[in-house]
Order: C-alpha cells, then structure tokens, then sequence
C-alpha cells in the first residue's frame, strides 16, 4: 500500500491508539491537516498554539494515556515550547507533532522556519526531526515509546512539509529497536531487602509519596504499603489525591506552603521513604536543614534523580507499583519474623500537631469574601471524582491545600515549571479526556487573562468546564512576597477587579458569565453553575486581596521555620 | 589544566546528526564543564566514540554519567579513572623559525620526538603527540622562538588492557 508522507503520519497516531489531537494549522503542516479529514482522530481546533500543548497535558494527567498536539513551524512551534517545558518538568506523556520547512529548505533562513528541534532539546525527554518519508511509522512508534515508558515525558517530531508530500510502501514495525533506551523497572531485591529492614527498625518513619506513585497507577499499592506498615503519608503537589486526603494516614501537602504537621514530620522523622518524588526545593527548602534525622530510603525510575538533591541510605531504581509490590512482601516477611513495629506514639504526636496547628482562615459574616471559604464550598458541592484544575500562585494553593481530594487522577496542576495560564487549556484538555466526569478549575485573574480565549474553543466544541476566578485584582503570590519580603513596596502587581469584565468577556466567549461578590451567593451559584452542561461557566469570585498563603516556609529557608501565618497569634511561628 | 582535578568518560553514541549537541547541550545546561572533547567514528559505522574530560569539581561525577545515561543515543559510558588508561593527545604547533634559529627549534622539535610537518622561510609547522603535559612543555619551551599558531586535538584514551596472563585470569575467575 503506498501512501504519502501525511497520510502515513495520520495512520501511525491511528496506530497508536490515538483518539484525539489539539492543534492549529498553518503552512508547514498543511498536508498533514488534509488525510485528517478523513481520519478517526477528533481534532479540536485551538485559539493559541500554548493552548493545544497544555490541552494534550490536562488529557494526560485525567487518562493517564499521552496526549497529543499538532502544529506548524516557526511561530507555532515556539508557541509550543512552554508546554514542552512545562510537561518535561512534571514528567506529563505528552506528544508534540510540528510542521518545518521542505527538509530542502532547512537552514535558509526560510519563511516560518526555526531550529525548532535545536529549541526544544533541553526540555523533551527527545526529539525527531523527520528526514526520509519511510521513517514516519518508526519515528511515531518511538516517540509513543519514550514519552509513555520509564519517566514519562513530553516528545517532539519535527515534520518537514517535502517528507509529508513524497510516497512511501506503508509498514508498522514490530518492535523497536532503541539501544540506548532501556528503563530499569524492576527494583533490586537486595536494595528492597534493605528497605524493608529500615522500615522495620524506624520509630518515626514517613512517606513522601509524589508524582510517581499516579506515573506508575501505583495508588492501590502505597495505600496497602501504608496501612500495613501505619506509616503516614505525606502527598507533593503533584500527587494531591493518591491517598484521600481523610484517610487517618494521610497527612496532606509538604513543602512551602504545606500544613504544619506534613512538613515537620519530615523535619522530625528518623525514617523517609521517597516512593516517586524528587526532592524538589519547594518541599525540602533549604536541603541541608531538610529531615536532618531521616535516613532515606528513595524509589525512583530514573536513575538521576538518586542522589541529585539528597543522598539516599537505600536508593532503587524502578516502577514505583512493582518496586512497592516487593516491597509489601519483604516488609511482611521481616514482620513474620519480628513483629510489627508499633507506630502509635509517633502518630499520636502527628494527630496532636494536626488538632493544634490546621490549615486556618475566618469567614466573617458580611466581611470580605475569602479565597479558601470558596474552595471548600466547591468541595462541599462537587462529587467525590469532580477533576479540579489549578493555574499557579495563591489560588493554585488554596486548591491543594483545602480541596478534600478523594480520588488519584482528580487534580491537574502545573508544578515543577508553575506556569501562569495552566488551567482553562488543562481544564478543557481534562474535560475532553473525561467527559463523564464535571470538570472545574480554580483560576486567578492574572492567570486567567493569560489563556482565557481557549473558552472559545471550549464553547464551540461543546466542552462544559467550569472555571471559578478567584479574582483578588492582584499577582496575588507576587504581592504576597512583595508585601512580606520588600517591606510592602508593591510593585507591578495592580490588576483591576472589572479591567477585564470577566462576565461579559465569558459571555463573548459563548460561555454563562457571573458574579459573586459575597459569602452568602457562592453556593447558589456554584449550583447554578453546576446546572449548566452545554457550554462553559465562568464565575467572577470577588475575593479578600488582602488574604495570604499560609503556613509557609520562605524560599531557601529551613522548614523548622514554619511561618503558620496570623490566625496563629503574633508572628504565627 | 592538568593541576584541577578532571574525569575522563569515553561515550559510545549513535552515528547520527545532533548528537553531538544534544551531548554537549546537556553539559552547559546542567553546569557541567568540559575541558576538552574529542570525537570520531569507530570501527563500526553506527555509533562514534566520544573522550569528553570534565572538571571534576563543576559536578559530581556521579550526576554527569546519569544525565548522560538518560540521553537516547547514548549508548554506552565508560570512566576512565586517573592512571587507568592510556591518553594521548597531538598538537600542531607553527613557530617562527628564521634561518639563524631554525636548528635550535628543529632540535627542540626532536627533544620532544615531534615531526615537521610543513616548511617555510620564516616558520616551521611541527607536530607533537604524547600525554597532555609534554605538550603543555612543547608549547612553553617553543614560546620564546614565536608561536605563530597552535592547535590541539584535546586527549583520547582508552582504557589500559589486562595485564594478567589469560590463564590466570581464568583461573581467578573459576575461584570467583
């Protein structure tokens, strides 16, 4: 069967399983838009280029199945590279496809062309640029590979218009054949023996589990780990809801902005188990105050991050589900041998600090609106398994902090990069992956302005998400830093409440627009908004600017410095 | 260069366009620094041989093979540890030479074993090759006469073969 170059493309995503692409043609990309036509694959057709990349993440993080965009050349691909990093650093399968110039044209300074496999090298797990017609199936059926195996990954295959036009005999290869890419997925059975043999002896042992644990779909696994062992749990960012967050082990968030008794259980345990998490600053602050008494036990499929931040006393390498499945057994067999070791007094210190230091905020009748009073009145009025979606800053904290997760693959965030715009494309990707489950996000005002027009795409391709600004007319987490670390010089971080109009900016949109501005409406309208499901709400929530992320540890600090904020009394310490 | 503490790590990649880069990418991104690099193909045409010598105090060493170990092309990394390999490297050297002082940097360039490679009224190109340090002294000592150009190759090595007597690694081996 001979096919073209873009007709062999189409058929190597139908190959794979693909059943939706976000994108936006133009130029380069032309042929490939045409066979699409005639193909199985639903293509939603994106406002902005940032929007498709970020769309094929939130259909990722929900799915657990790579997402995938298509674009063009030149401004397009570059369009597309914040995405890229921001799925390179939250290790999101995702898979990028851009038009280039005729391969002849390469290097000519040509129109819409740029080195886009030069740019995007340092943040996609790899790249392709496409140079023989008969490389397509092969090129496709790595880069599915590499960015769903191992630590997942965003991927790029740069696709040259000349290659997408010429005729090639169709084949689907078999196997592949990468020898430089072989991830290690079994954990060492020594290293394991070892592990289980600190678990054994800890007296206060903790786990950190992270985003590896929703990677490996490992939940089942750390929760039977967890509940065999009473050892708590503490979830980063990106692993909100791989324990609900009301199971009496789970300790909720770490790090900058987590709650008291998550973030001084690590300062104080003697036992740190990393099953999937990478040590990242905004959990361990400063890293030489971090969990000074811990010895660590740390679980990680890619070999790097082993030592990277903290030198681990047992490091493996493997998938968190099968490292932790042997690591159940080796565990039950040190306790058929000695018995199992008695956590209570350690958890009885931890239960005591979350009664003593909880997450505070005051919702005065008639006050101002509080952020926090609107997330937990979502909470109270969306089912178990609604997906939340976060921009990032002070909103993206409050969300972690207070949404009552009960199901893994409920939140979508951008962590490692904190990208500003995140959450309408996330949230339409996430709703597109998911349509039978309600999708909300929580987004602030300066976000939301950054990637509000994919709503049109939303509305005209009939995707219902909810979006509820948490509009305090500010760069909230920029004028909380300003206000607390330059002695209240606030610079460039005024917004406006009404410049935009959010409501009639959703109504031009095609979505339901409005706006509460007291504590007494939100939960009408968030039902009224919940009504809603045939096109996208947005809700304006007038919220306190005045109101700060608390607790929170300064950057570069150490974590004993806890600030809980001013609910606590003078200085909050 | 040769008083900092360096690692040599030789690096089997795949023969194909923008290895190069995508190895040398991951160097500057990550802060790693290179003292020198040398590549060329091997004896089998898809792969290349790299000799990449890095400072050893910009990063742990550790880390640097990590990194590299996660780059799809790479196929294989070898460290060559201080004295566990043989290293070599070729320097061309142009030094002014007028006919007065011409014998003087003849006989330097035979002190040093080195070969003319090029001839001139006014210069000579000589050509030396050996372990870094005795071309760091080349160079020193040609100085004075006027370096008109230089260029070197930066080191290749390879790892030192066994010294043992094969039967007698048989014989530790089985015991093993």
């Amino acid at each position: 069967m001979k096919l073209t170059g873009a007709q062999a493309l189409i058929k190597s995503l139908e190959m794979e399983g693909v059943e939706v692409m976000f994108g936006l043609p133009g130029g380069a990309i032309l042929p490939v838009y045409d066979p699409l036509i005639d193909s199985s694959i639903r293509h939603i057709l994106v406002r902005h280029e940032q929007g498709a990349g970020h769309m094929a993440s939130g259909y990722a993080h929900t799915t657990g199945r790579p997402g995938v965009a298509m674009v063009t050349s030149g401004p397009a691909a570059t369009n597309i590279v914040t995405p890229l990093a921001d799925a390179y650093l939250d290790s999101i399968p995702i898979v990028v496809i851009t038009g280039q110039v005729a391969y002849s044209a390469i290097g000519t300074d040509a129109f819409q062309e740029a080195d886009t496999v030069g740019i995007t090298m340092p943040i996609t797990k790899h790249n392709w640029l496409v140079s023989d017609v008969n490389d397509i199936p092969r090129v496709i059926r790595e880069a599915f590979h590499v960015a769903t195996t191992g630590r997942p990954g965003p991927v790029l295959v740069d696709f040259p218009k000349d290659i997408a036009n010429q005729t090639m005999e169709w084949y689907w290869p078999e196997k592949i054949d990468m020898p430089g890419y072989k991830p290690t997925v079994k954990g060492h059975p020594k290293q394991i023996k070892d592990a289980a043999r600190l678990i054994q002896a800890a007296q206060m042992p903790v786990i950190l589990a992270g985003g590896g644990i929703l990677k490996a779909n490992a939940t089942n696994e750390l929760r039977e780990l967890a509940e065999l062992t009473n050892i708590p749990v503490c979830t980063t960012l990106m692993a909100r809801g791989v324990m609900p967050d009301a199971h009496p082990l789970c300790l909720g968030m770490p790090g900058m902005h987590g709650n008291y008794t998550a973030v001084t259980s690590m300062q104080k345990a003697d036992l740190l188990i990393n099953l999937g998490a990478r040590f990242d600053d905004r959990v361990t602050g400063d890293p030489k105050a971090f969990a000074q008494n811990a010895k660590v036990i740390h679980v990680d499929i890619d070999p790097a991050e082993l030592g990277k931040v903290r030198r681990a006393e047992v490091p493996i390498v493997g998938d968190a589900k099968s490292v932790i499945t042997e690591l159940i057994k080796a565990v039950k067999a040190e306790q058929a041998k000695h018995g199992a070791p008695d956590t209570s007094e350690w958890l009885g210190t931890l239960h005591e600090w979350e009664t003593n230091f909880p997450l505070r905020y005051q919702q005065l009748e008639g006050g101002p609106l509080k952020p926090q009073f609107v997330v937990e009145s979502l909470r109270a009025n969306t089912p178990d398994d609604c997906i939340l979606v976060a921009g990032v800053g002070q909103h993206q904290m409050w969300a972690s902090q207070l949404w009552q997760f009960r199901q893994p693959r409920t939140w979508v965030n951008s962590g490692g990069l904190g990208t500003m715009g995140y959450a309408v494309p996330a949230a339409v990707g996430a709703k597109v992956g998911r349509p039978d489950r309600m999708v909300w996000a929580i987004d602030g005002d300066g976000c939301f302005q950054m990637t509000a027009q994919e709503l049109v795409t939303a509305s005209s391709e009939r995707i219902p998400v909810k979006i509820a600004i948490l509009n305090n007319a500010y760069l909230g987490m920029v004028r909380q830093w300003q206000e607390l670390f330059y002695e209240e010089r606030y610079s460039e971080v005024y917004l406006s409440p009404d410049l935009p109009d959010y409501v009639k900016w959703a109504e031009a949109m095609g979505c339901v627009g409005m706006r509460v501005d007291s504590a007494d409406d939100v939960v009408a309208t968030i039902e009224k908004a919940n009504a809603i499901d045939d096109r996208p709400v947005v809700i304006d929530f007038r919220t306190d600017w005045r109101e700060k992320v608390y607790p929170m540890v300064p950057a570069g600090g150490s974590n004993d410095n806890i600030i809980l904020g001013p609910e606590f009394g003078e200085g909050g310490r | 260069m040769a008083s900092r503490p360096h690692h040599i790590l030789t690096v089997t990649v795949e023969n194909k366009p923008g290895v190069l880069s995508r190895v040398a990418g991951l160097f500057s991104r990550r802060a790693f620094n290179i003292f020198s690099l040398a590549v060329s193909p091997t004896d089998d045409d898809r792969f290349s041989r790299m000799t990449v010598v890095v400072d050893a105090e910009t990063a742990p060493l550790e880390q640097v093979v990590k990194q590299l170990n996660k780059l799809i092309p790479v196929i294989k990394i070898t460290e060559i540890a201080p004295g566990g390999g043989v290293e070599r490297e070729l320097m061309m050297v142009t030094v002014s030479a007028t006919a007065e002082l011409r014998t003087q940097v003849t006989e330097l360039a035979s002190i040093f074993d080195g070969k003319i490679v090029d001839v001139g009224y006014e210069a000579l190109t000589i050509m030396v090759a050996g372990e870094s340090d005795k071309l760091d002294a080349f160079s020193d000592l040609a100085k004075p006469f006027g370096i008109v150009e230089l260029q070197r190759t930066g080191r290749i090595a390879l790892a030192r073969v066994a010294r043992q007597p094969t039967r007698l690694r048989a014989v530790k081996a089985a015991r093993a």
